[in-house]
C-alpha cells in the first residue's frame, strides 16, 4: 500500500522505493540517493584542504615541505609550549632555587617538587651509567645504599654532582687506587697476600697462612687511604673494605686486578651542562633515594 | 498493513537531481518543511518537556551547592584543572569515571526501555535536537508566520519586509544558539565567575571558542539541517528500528478506521448506502504539523520521530467533522493486526524484552548505589622500585623502596598513620617525613618515597607480600593495598 516518490518509473513493490532501473537476475538496485548537501559537505572538504595546502607545511618536497603562507612550524610550537611550562613552573622553580638543600627535604611540598625534577633530570643525564633509579652497576655505584665513596650528605653529593670525580674541572674530586702491581711496587705473592686480607676485614674470608704477611702489606701500602682497619677515607674517596658492598666485586681475581692496575672511574663535572636548580633537585632526589646521610 | 522503513519523503513532487545519460537520480535535493502549528494535548506536553528540559539547561549552572571553603560551590561542575567532576552531593575523581560510565550504561537501558514501551519517546520529546528545532521554529513562526504565509514568502519575491522578517529571525535564532553555546561553558568554570569574565572579554580564549563553536552547531543543526540529521546523521533510527517490536506502542494512523478516505460528503453518502466509508478526509493536516514532513498514513517509517503532533491535529479535524477522535494514535502493530483479524484487544507491556530491561536497569541502578554507599573516602596506592628490585646495605640488611600514594577525599586535612605488614622485622622509613603522621590536605593526593628494611634473614629469592595499612588518626578510617618485598 505504499506509494513512493515515482522519480524513475520503477518502483520496488516490497519497499516502496525507487530503483535505478539496474536488474541483475530478478534483483533491482534501490535508489536511495544522498541528501545534496553531503556533496557540499565534500566539495567545502576539498575547499578546506586547497586551504591548508597554502597555509601549512603540506607538500613534501625532497629535503624539507612546502612551508605554508602562516610560517607554523612544530618545532617553534613545541617551544612556545615548553616556553609557556616554563611560565607556569617559574614560581615553584624559584622556590625551589632560593631554598637551602635541608629546606628542601623538610618541607613536602618542596620535596615532592624537588624529587619529580630530579627524577626527570636523573633519567636524562646520569642513567646510563647510574641505572634507571640509581641501581647501579659494576664500577657504577649504587646510589640507593648507604656505602658512599665520596660522602653522602646533601652537600657532598652536590659537589660531586657539580665538579664529577676525576674529571676534567679544577675542583673535582681527586685521588685514585695505584697500579701496585703494574707499577712493581708489589710483587705477585704481595699482591695475594694482600687480597686475602682484605677480604678477612669484611668477613667473606677467614684468616689463613699468609694473614701475617698481607696485614704487613696492606699497613705498608694500603692503610694510607683505606687506614688502619680499612674502613676507607671519603675524603681521598678509598672505599670502605670493611662492609658487604663492593663496587667492582669481592672475589679474589678482582680484589688482585684492582690492586695490580689501579682503579679510577670518571664522573664528568656536571655544573657546566646543568642549571644549579636542576643540580640543587639532583641532589634532593639522590639523597632521597634511601642512602642519603 | 505494510512498513515502509525509507528514508524517503512521500511526495511525489520531490525534485532530484537527474545525471546524463542513465537518468538515475545522484542526489536529493532538500525539500523545504513549513510545519502548521497545531494545538493538543501532544503539543501541550513538547511545551512543558520544552521548558523544563531547556529551564534545566540554562539554569542549573547557577544552582549553589554548598561544600565548604575548600571546594567550589557550583551544584554541577566539570572542573578539568583541578580533574573533579561535582554533582550536588556528589564529588568524582578520575578514576572514578565508572560511575559516570555507570550512568551511561543506565541511560541506554532506559532509553532501550522507553522504545520497548512507547517507541521513539525519546526522539520526539526529549532529543536535544527536537527541542532545539522545536524552539527554532516557534521564533520562526512568530517572525514569519505560519506555515502558509512562510510558503508565500519564500515563493515571492525579495521586498524589504522579507529581508527584514528573515533578518530578525536568524538574528534571534543566533542569539538563542550564542545563549545555548554561553550556558555550555558554564558548567566548566564558577558560572556567576564566568559571566562577568566573558562579558568583559577576560574570559580564557577557550571559552570564547567553544560558544563560537557551540553557536555555529546550534544554529546550523537546528534552523537549518533540523530533520536532515534525524534522517541522515542520526544512528538512532537505525538501531531503534532493529529494537522495536510488534507490541511497542508507536503513533500509528489505523488505517482499518481511516480507508476508504474521501470527503466528508462522500463518506455520508458511501454510509447512507450501507457501504464502507473511512472517517480519514485527506485534509492533509498530518501532513502539514508534522516536523519532519512525513505522511503517518504510510505508517511507521524512519523520519518520523513520533512527536504525536499528527495526532493533535487529527483530533481536531476530527472534532470539528463530529467523528471519534484518535484515527492517528498511539498504537501497537500487534493490536491493530488483531483488530483487522476480528481478535480481541492485544496489549503487553510487560513482556520478556521489557522485563529483562526493568531488570537490567534495576541492576545496574544497584551497584552503582552499593558502589556510591560504599565510596571510601581514603586509599593508599604502592609502586615498587622497578630499579633496583633490593638494595644491600653496608650492614648486610636488604632494603625495598616504594612510592606511596596516600588518597584523601575529605574535604578537610586529615593525618593518617602508615604501617607495614608482611615482613619479619621491618622497619618503615618515610624520606623526608615522619610514618606516624602523614597529614595530607582536602581533597588531596599525596606522593611518598617509603623505604622498608629488614634483616638479612631473608631466604634465597624471597618475595613476600607487604601490606601497606594507612589508618586515619581522628577517625580511624583504614585503607591499605598488598604489594611484594624483594629480597636477593
Amino acid at each position: 500500500m505504499s506509494t513512493t516518490n515515482d522519480t524513475h518509473g520503477k518502483v520496488d513493490q516490497a519497499t516502496g522505493v525507487s530503483t535505478t532501473g539496474h536488474e541483475w537476475d530478478g534483483i533491482s538496485e534501490l535508489n536511495n540517493p544522498l541528501p545534496r548537501w553531503w556533496l557540499w559537505v565534500w566539495y567545502a572538504c576539498i575547499v578546506w584542504a586547497i586551504g591548508y595546502w597554502i597555509l601549512y607545511p603540506a607538500w613534501p618536497l625532497v629535503s624539507s615541505a612546502t612551508p605554508g603562507l602562516l610560517g607554523w612550524h612544530s618545532r617553534s610550537a613545541v617551544a612556545m609550549q615548553i616556553a609557556d611550562l616554563n611560565a607556569i613552573r617559574s614560581e615553584s622553580a624559584a622556590k625551589l632555587a632560593n631554598a637551602s638543600l635541608e629546606q628542601i627535604e623538610q618541607t613536602p611540598t618542596l620535596l615532592s617538587l624537588a624529587r619529580a625534577q630530579g627524577r626527570v633530570a636523573f633519567a636524562d643525564n646520569c642513567a646510563p651509567c647510574h641505572g634507571a633509579g640509581g641501581g647501579g652497576a659494576t664500577g657504577f655505584p649504587n646510589l640507593n645504599d648507604d656505602d658512599w665513596l665520596w660522602g653522602g650528605s646533601l652537600e657532598q653529593i652536590q659537589t660531586t654532582i657539580e665538579h664529577g670525580i676525576r674529571a676534567n674541572d679544577p675542583d673535582t674530586r681527586q685521588g685514585s687506587m695505584p697500579a701496585f702491581g703494574k707499577d712493581g711496587i708489589l710483587q705477585k705473592p704481595e699482591i695475594s697476600a694482600v687480597a686475602d686480607y682484605v677480604r678477612t676485614l669484611s668477613g667473606i674470608a677467614k684468616p689463613g697462612a699468609d694473614f701475617a704477611k698481607g696485614k704487613e702489606v696492606f699497613e705498608g701500602n694500603c692503610a694510607a687511604c683505606h687506614g688502619e682497619d680499612g674502613k676507607g677515607n671519603q675524603e681521598m674517596g678509598a672505599p670502605n673494605l670493611t662492609d658487604g658492598i663492593w663496587l667492582y666485586g669481592s672475589d679474589k681475581a678482582t680484589i688482585e686486578y684492582g690492586v695490580t692496575n689501579g682503579r679510577g672511574n670518571v664522573m664528568p663535572a656536571w655544573h657546566a651542562r646543568l642549571d644549579p636548580t636542576t643540580i640543587k633537585a639532583l641532589t634532593v632526589y639522590v639523597h632521597s633515594l634511601g642512602g642519603g646521610r | 498493513m505494510m512498513t515502509a522503513l525509507s528514508t524517503k519523503s512521500e511526495d511525489k513532487k520531490a525534485p532530484v537531481v537527474v545525471s546524463g545519460d542513465d537518468d538515475i537520480p545522484l542526489y536529493e535535493a532538500r525539500r523545504q518543511i513549513y510545519p502548521q502549528s497545531v494545538h493538543g494535548r501532544f503539543r501541550t506536553i513538547k511545551w512543558v518537556l520544552l521548558g523544563i528540559t531547556l529551564g534545566i539547561y540554562y539554569l542549573l549552572p547557577f544552582v549553589r551547592w554548598d561544600r565548604g571553603p575548600d571546594a567550589p560551590n557550583q551544584a554541577v561542575l566539570i572542573d578539568f584543572p583541578a580533574r573533579r567532576f561535582y554533582f550536588f552531593f556528589l564529588e568524582i575523581w578520575p578514576q572514578e569515571f565508572y560511575y559516570v560510565a555507570g550512568l551511561l550504561i543506565l541511560s541506554a537501558l532506559i532509553l532501550f526501555l522507553m522504545n520497548a514501551v512507547a517507541g521513539r519517546v525519546w526522539c520526539g520529546y526529549l532529543c536535544p535536537q527536537t527541542v532545539w528545532t522545536d524552539l527554532f521554529m516557534a521564533v520562526e513562526r512568530l517572525i514569519e508566520g505560519d506555515r502558509r504565509e512562510r510558503m508565500i514568502s519564500d515563493a515571492a519575491p525579495w521586498t524589504m519586509e522579507k529581508v527584514a522578517h528573515k533578518t530578525l529571525k536568524h538574528s534571534v535564532w543566533l542569539l538563542i544558539a550564542w545563549w545555548t553555546g554561553g550556558a555550555w561553558v558554564l558548567y566548566f568554570a564558577d558560572a556567576p565567575t564566568l559571566v562577568v569574565e566573558l562579558a568583559t572579554f577576560q574570559a580564557p580564549a577557550m571559552a570564547y571558542m567553544s560558544i563560537a563553536v557551540l553557536t555555529f552547531t546550534t544554529y546550523a543543526l537546528a534552523g537549518h539541517m533540523r530533520e536532515q540529521v534525524c534522517t541522515y546523521m542520526c544512528p538512532w533510527p537505525r538501531i531503534q528500528a532493529a529494537l522495536t517490536d510488534e507490541y511497542a506502542l508507536n503513533v500509528t494512523y489505523l488505517y482499518d478506521r481511516g480507508e476508504p478516505r474521501g470527503s466528508v460528503k462522500k463518506a455520508a453518502v458511501l454510509r447512507e448506502k450501507g457501504l464502507p466509508a473511512g472517517d480519514c478526509v485527506d485534509c492533509g493536516q498530518c501532513v502539514a504539523v508534522c516536523p519532519t514532513g512525513v505522511d503517518i498514513r504510510h505508517g511507521l517509517q524512519l523520519p518520523c520521530i513520533q512527536c504525536g503532533l499528527c495526532i493533535d491535529a487529527c483530533n481536531t479535524v476530527m472534532h470539528k467533522i463530529g467523528r471519534p477522535g484518535n484515527l492517528i494514535t498511539y498504537e501497537s502493530e500487534a493490536n491493530l493486526e488483531a483488530r483487522a483479524a476480528g481478535k480481541p484487544f492485544v496489549q503487553r507491556i510487560l513482556r520478556p524484552r521489557t522485563i529483562l530491561y526493568g531488570v537490567l536497569i534495576a541492576l545496574v541502578s544497584g551497584l552503582m548505589l552499593t558502589a556510591l554507599i560504599g565510596r571510601s573516602t581514603e586509599g593508599v596506592a604502592a609502586i615498587h622500585d622497578r630499579n633496583p628490585l633490593f638494595v644491600r646495605l653496608s650492614s648486610g640488611a636488604i632494603r625495598n623502596a616504594y612510592t606511596i600514594r596516600l588518597i584523601n577525599k575529605k574535604l578537610e586535612e586529615r593525618t593518617f598513620i602508615l604501617s607495614v605488614e608482611g615482613v619479619p622485622d621491618a622497619s618503615l622509613e618515610v624520606i623526608g617525613d615522619n610514618a606516624d603522621g602523614l597529614t595530607i590536605g582536602p581533597d588531596q593526593t599525596r606522593e611518598v618515597r617509603v623505604l622498608v628494611t629488614t634483616g638479612d634473614k631473608l631466604p634465597p629469592a624471597a618475595s613476600l607480600p607487604v601490606t601497606f595499612r594507612i589508618r586515619d588518626k581522628a577517625s580511624g578510617l583504614s585503607a591499605s593495598v598488598t604489594d611484594h618485598f624483594i629480597g636477593p
